[in-house]
């Protein structure tokens, strides 16, 4: 199929999101200041969501912005200030002998293999779906929430608790030690 | 017509190769979770491509979830770096080596 | 008959027991009385058992006491078989034994280890009995083996002395290599014939084929030489004067070493089916008669000169076995048990005078001193050397006779030991109590004296039977006599004829000549000299260098095997081994454990890189 058979306008969004994540990609893992590899990532998940929006995926791009972009991101740059900003690694050095090389050689296969197996696959295959129809005249996010209050309330209620969870650990994580040397020595 | 769902799904497979390379090669605990971020991405736009293409609400339901839950994760894995590495001068993983041998 | 037969066995068994258990508590009084009372006992038992026997209606009774070993056709019986042979036996060893029981009371005065010495010499007794009175050959080989495991204790004795151990260690090692011969034998009988009780035995031997008898004949001679020393088994036994020289008197020339002919005379039946093994075994006899006299002319110390005696006088026992004379061995076994005893304990009364030694050359005029040692020791000598009318010139004449009828060479070969021995004996005597003093530079001026009434008692009643006891088996009165009685025991084997009186006579004219001839000779050589290296020689001291001969060809190669064995093999092939392989999984290991390098990117990597080999193995599954 030539790319002149499809629209236009899909072409120039898919080319769009496609350069933001790939950049933003490229650029997370090479820079050297961990800052801009923060706003590196910002510029991929950015494009991801237009991606995403382009699937008809519209909750999920709002989601995407606020709490990855918005909150995860943030909540790197937290801890990037906390550490230290000048913390630089040496990029150009590499201690652990051979690790670039067969790190190359082992992605280098695992991306190829998972495109063979696809194209092996013809991309997508199976039925649609009969109860989660996408597109069902209803709004996007009206078919997000009746999917996940009824087919995945279970798995919804379990999130709520593992957020308690993660929230708990994190404050215990952080906490400093109160000195117990006075307790100790009494 | 939309564009074809292969383009989007090597894109994705491309997006996940970049971050695993990077995580394999860095060596600075932050940069390493932010290409873990990445490979998430790179499955969540899997997943709604699925959706879209085979009509299914689901893989968006499940791209939901693996969103709360990376958030979770990275709540949590960024309290970890922060303990581990309060009192040390660098963020290298490379001196968390006790456990050699 | 059979509670009688019974308690002739058990009672040694009682004293070794006895002494065993409260032997702590016992004086060295009542050790010696318990261990000669029991042997007492047992030959007064045996004298009426044998009277029981003669007015009984069979001559073989059985006497059954449990059911040893059943399995499958496997039938061993514990069972006693009286019969004139085994009774014949019976009487000779309980009696010399309760002699020497008496004997040792006075000569091992004052050991240590006194208890000891009866223990070891009644268990003796016990297992030579048993294996006399068993009916079949399993238990007869318990009783054959208890011989030379007691000969093992008592050889080795005086254990403080390399030489006294090493000689134990040698009797027994060469007893064992002559009972495998033993051991084959009875494979043998019992393969082909199911049984291997001796009665049952001599009843199917008939399907017996030549050749398989012959092997049966072959291998219980080699068992039969092991432990009555005939060649190739014989160099133990000089080795083993180092033990007491009562052990000498009872085991190494009364008892133990006719265990051999005992064994052969028994499986007459079986012998008679192969010529070629009677040969073999004839020939034998009659070279180690011929080899250990030789031998015996060169020896310094009394002891082994009596010694290389017992081989050459047993090789004529062997000789006469070979010929089928089953009566004329046996004849001469109980007479040269008397003389031979009597020659030992003799010695052993000389030693004891002179506080230890052995050697000849140092005695010499010892007839003054030993007023009854040496008339006894006299009548030894004449006997054994053949001079009328003493027991060994009608025993030792009663074998050359039935030899002559067989083999003419082996008769001259006999003929010929019999000058040897007399001139030996006659050589030996002179040196030890004729001629001068040679003692008084070693005993400092004290006399030799005379032994206790414990010790010259039993040469006294040797003595007497061995002036008398030519009258057990006189030629005119073969049928009444021990041959008569032990004839139906033979009675499977046709008897061989006797040849007519004027052979007989002419052939014992030839034996005094012989005997006189081999005495005056020594008289005339050895009156004025100790040593001559004319006379002796160094070949026949060193016996034949056949000791030598075994070393080089036998015991080098087999400790050299041994040795390279500990260095080479032990080390490096079997420890190697283990050790290799203990190294190499520890090396491995070692390897293995860089892969935990510590650094989580290679795990992460390795994780990839397993991914990767997944993604391809999927992708070739589903091209």
């Amino acid at each position: 199929m030539s790319a002149s058979a499809y629209a236009i306008p899909s072409v120039l969004v898919f080319a769009t999101s496609a350069l933001l994540i790939l950049i933003g990609a490229i650029g997370v893992i090479s820079v050297k200041n961990p800052v801009h590899a923060a706003l590196c990532l910002i510029m991929t998940l950015i494009g991801v969501a237009v991606a995403f929006v382009a699937q008809s995926a519209d909750f999920l791009a709002a989601v995407q912005i606020i709490v990855y972009a918005g909150a995860i991101v943030v909540l790197f740059l937290f801890v990037i200030m906390f550490l230290g900003v000048d913390r630089r690694e040496h990029i150009h050095f590499e201690p652990l002998v051979g690790q670039r090389v067969f790190a190359a050689v082992g992605v280098a296969i695992t991306v190829g293999g998972l495109i063979a197996l696809m194209a092996r696959s013809h991309w997508v295959s199976g039925a649609t779906s009969v109860t989660t129809k996408l597109s069902s005249g209803n709004g996007n996010v009206r078919e997000l929430g009746t999917a996940v209050f009824t087919t995945y309330l279970f798995a919804f209620e379990v999130t709520a608790a593992l957020l308690i969870i993660a929230v708990v650990g994190a404050v215990l994580l952080a906490r400093r030690e109160r000195p117990t040397q006075s307790e100790e020595s009494a | 017509m939309n564009v074809p769902a292969a383009w989007y799904l090597i894109l994705a497979a491309g997006l996940f190769g970049i971050g695993a390379f990077g995580l394999l090669t860095r060596r600075s605990a932050l940069i390493m979770f932010m290409c873990i971020e990445l490979m998430l991405n790179a499955v969540n736009l899997t997943f709604v491509t699925f959706a879209r293409t085979l009509s299914d609400v689901s893989g968006q339901a499940i791209v939901f979830f693996v969103m709360v839950v990376a958030a979770a994760e990275v709540t949590v894995g960024l309290g970890i770096v922060v303990s581990v590495f309060r009192r040390r001068s660098s963020t290298s993983v490379d001196e968390l080596s006790e456990m050699k041998g | 008959m059979a509670t009688v037969a019974t308690l002739i066995l058990l009672l040694p068994l009682c004293g070794f027991l006895s002494v065993l258990i409260l032997g702590r508590s016992l004086s060295e009084k009542q050790v010696g009385i318990i261990g000669t009372g029991v042997v007492a006992a047992s030959f007064v038992l045996s004298v009426i058992c044998f009277v029981l026997l003669l007015h009984h209606s069979s001559r073989e009774v059985t006497v059954n006491l449990f059911s040893w070993i059943s399995v499958g056709t496997l039938h061993v019986p514990a069972a006693l078989l009286v019969d004139p042979l085994s009774i014949t036996m019976c009487l000779f060893v309980t009696g010399i034994s309760a002699l020497i029981h008496l004997y040792s009371t006075g000569y091992m005065h004052g050991e240590k280890d006194f208890r000891k010495f009866f223990l070891y010499l009644n268990l003796f007794v016990f297992s030579m009995l048993l294996l006399v009175l068993a009916n079949n050959l399993v238990l007869t080989f318990v009783g054959w083996e208890g011989v030379g495991l007691c000969s093992y204790w008592l050889v080795s004795y005086y254990f403080e002395r390399d030489a006294a151990a090493s000689a134990g260690k040698k009797a027994f090692i060469y007893n064992r290599v002559g009972d495998v011969g033993m051991l084959v034998a009875m494979f043998l009988l019992f393969s082909r014939l199911h049984t291997l009780t001796y009665l049952t035995i001599f009843a199917r031997s008939g399907t017996l084929t030549p050749t398989i008898a012959t092997l049966v004949v072959l291998t219980l001679l080699l068992g039969a030489t092991g432990k009555s020393a005939q060649i190739p088994l014989f160099n133990w036994l000089p080795d083993a004067m180092e033990g007491p020289t009562p052990v000498s008197a009872l085991i190494h020339a009364a008892t133990m070493v006719t265990a051999g002919v005992y064994l052969l005379v028994r499986m007459s039946p079986v012998l008679a089916l192969s010529p070629s093994g009677r040969m073999t075994i004839a020939v034998i006899g009659g070279v180690t008669a011929f080899v250990a006299a030789t031998i015996a002319t060169s020896q310094k110390d009394i002891k082994k000169v009596l010694a290389f005696s017992t081989i050459s006088q047993i090789g004529y026992m062997v000789l006469a076995v070979g010929v089928g004379a089953y009566g004329a061995a046996i004849f001469l076994m109980v007479s040269h048990a008397f003389f031979k005893a009597l020659l030992f304990l003799g010695s052993g009364s000389v030693i004891h005078s002179l506080n230890g030694e052995q050697d000849m050359r140092k005695m010499g005029g010892l007839q003054k001193y030993l007023p009854l040692t040496f008339p006894t020791f006299l009548v030894g000598w004449l006997a054994i050397s053949g001079i009328p009318p003493f027991a060994g010139f009608w025993s030792k004449g009663d074998v050359l006779t039935n030899v002559f009828e067989h083999n003419k060479a082996l008769w001259v070969l006999g003929v010929v030991t019999a000058i040897l021995t007399a001139y030996y004996m006659t050589r030996l005597f002179i040196l030890t109590f004729r001629g001068s003093e040679r003692f008084r530079a070693d005993t400092e001026g004290h006399d030799p004296h005379e032994s206790p009434w414990v010790m010259t008692t039993p040469l006294i009643v040797l003595a007497a039977l061995t002036v008398l006891g030519g009258a057990l088996d006189l030629p005119w009165v073969h049928h009444d006599s021990l041959a008569g009685f032990l004839a139906p025991t033979f009675g499977y084997v046709a008897a061989g004829g006797h040849a007519d009186t004027v052979v007989q006579y002419g052939l014992a004219l030839v034996d005094v000549a012989a005997a006189i001839f081999g005495l005056l000779a020594a008289y005339t050589i050895w009156r004025n000299i100790t040593e001559s290296s004319r006379y002796e020689s160094l070949f026949l001291e060193h016996v034949w260098h056949w000791d030598d001969f075994y070393d080089a060809t036998i015991g080098r190669p087999l400790t050299d095997a041994a040795q390279f064995g500990d260095d080479v093999i032990e080390p490096k092939v079997i420890d190697g081994a283990i050790t290799g392989l203990a190294v190499s999984v520890r090396r491995s290991a070692e390897g293995l454990r860089k892969v935990q390098s510590g650094f989580v990117r290679h795990y992460a990597l390795a994780t990839v890189l397993g991914l990767a080999v997944v993604i391809v193995f999927l992708v070739a599954r589903v091209g």
